[in-house]
């Protein structure tokens, strides 16, 4: 069979020759804003809870991290349970996804980069008091200058990137 | 329903928001809850820069930059229309803790003496910006995720890398509020 040269290079190409996390694993093609302003919604209510929770705040990490205050861990302790219900239950009666495709799920493999990095990261949320979804909210709810912190967490990915072969995973 | 809106909402309805959030994108179109990916996206879609991490159809991933965007606006929204009708209660003895570091409390969401743009060129500004975001946004692509790629959708989908990820997360947190922090803005 005669290839085109468009298909060729999607079939041979992998879409992430580099393990792509929160990866998009829909078939079905999509265009630019009719199928994606579903996920602004989302976007949206999540913003909103983040605001109206208060988790966004600065002082809920210091509480977080000094065993002041339960809200925090309330808020990520619910949230894992109701995921993993929620996991548990579409692999259980393999519900479809809107477009009646398989939901797809990933095994992630161990790396160093996991502690490591993970600790870099721990580091930098409690002096932010802000991991990378909540940077967005923050900026939304006027704090502006918040833009230099996430202007400086793309920088951070981009060194990773380039450096990336250096470091032990 | 009026009042629910505009007080803080409890732990338990945010967790749970937030927790449907992965079924919620899984089920509308196979999408997996992250969102420091989105970092990356912005990269290879901006400056690609021929990093081999950065070549990858991003424009196949454009949906976590419209799901990001959506939480900007969402700050936008629940702060001018949802406000919180109180001010910020914080633990009493996390406000005594941080006088103790000349941070004063303000009972907003964020503390307005550091986060402003006054700031942005001074040490206090170098360390809570610009160090700050870096580690963030170095440290969760390292890890592999951050607290909804990991925490979230990682535990929901019983993941042990993703444990221990969430582990070292807590870990650098706890590291810093209790041995560097103080340290640091004492100087």
């Amino acid at each position: 069979m005669q290839q085109t040269k468009e298909e060729f290079v999607e079939v041979m190409a992998p879409e992430h020759p580099i393990e792509c996390e929160a990866a998009n694993d829909q078939i079905a093609g999509e265009s630019l804003i009719g199928s994606n302003i579903k996920y602004i919604l989302v976007g949206i209510l999540f913003g909103v809870v983040f605001v109206k929770a208060e988790i966004i705040s600065w002082y809920r990490i210091q509480e977080m991290f000094r065993l002041h205050s339960f809200h925090m861990y309330g808020v990520i302790g619910t949230a894992v349970a109701v995921g993993m219900i929620s996991v548990f239950l579409i692999k259980r009666f393999q519900l479809k996804t809107m477009q009646g495709e398989k939901v797809i799920f990933h095994d992630k493999d161990f790396h160093w980069g996991n502690v490591i990095g993970g600790l870099m990261f721990g580091l930098g949320w409690a002096i932010t008091g802000s991991c990378p979804g909540p940077l967005f909210a923050q900026i939304g709810s006027g704090f502006l200058v918040v833009s230099i912190t996430l202007l400086s967490a793309i920088a951070g990915t981009w060194v990773y990137g380039l450096v990336r072969d250096k470091l032990p995973h | 329903m009026l009042e629910f809106i505009s007080q803080p909402w409890p732990w338990y309805v945010a967790g749970a928001f937030i927790g449907l959030t992965v079924p919620t994108l899984l089920l509308l179109g196979n999408k997996h809850f992250g969102i420091s990916s989105s970092l990356r996206h912005i990269c290879a879609a901006c400056f690609p820069a021929n990093i081999p991490f950065f070549k990858y159809n991003w424009k196949k991933e454009l949906w976590n930059l419209f799901f990001v965007a959506g939480i900007l606006i969402g700050g936008v929204v629940a702060t001018k229309f949802l406000n919180n009708s109180e001010p910020m209660l914080i633990s009493e003895k996390t406000v005594s803790d941080l006088l103790a570091l000349n941070i004063v409390v303000d009972h907003n969401l964020m503390p307005s003496s550091i986060f402003n743009f006054e700031n942005v060129f001074s040490k206090q500004g170098l360390l809570f910006f610009v160090v700050g975001g870096f580690l963030v946004g170095f440290g969760t692509r390292y890890a592999g995720g951050c607290t909804s790629g990991h925490a979230i959708m990682g535990l929901s989908n019983l993941q042990w890398p993703s444990l221990i990820a969430t582990i070292s997360f807590m870990a650098g947190g706890f590291m810093m509020v209790h041995f560097i922090f103080p340290w640091l803005v004492k100087r």
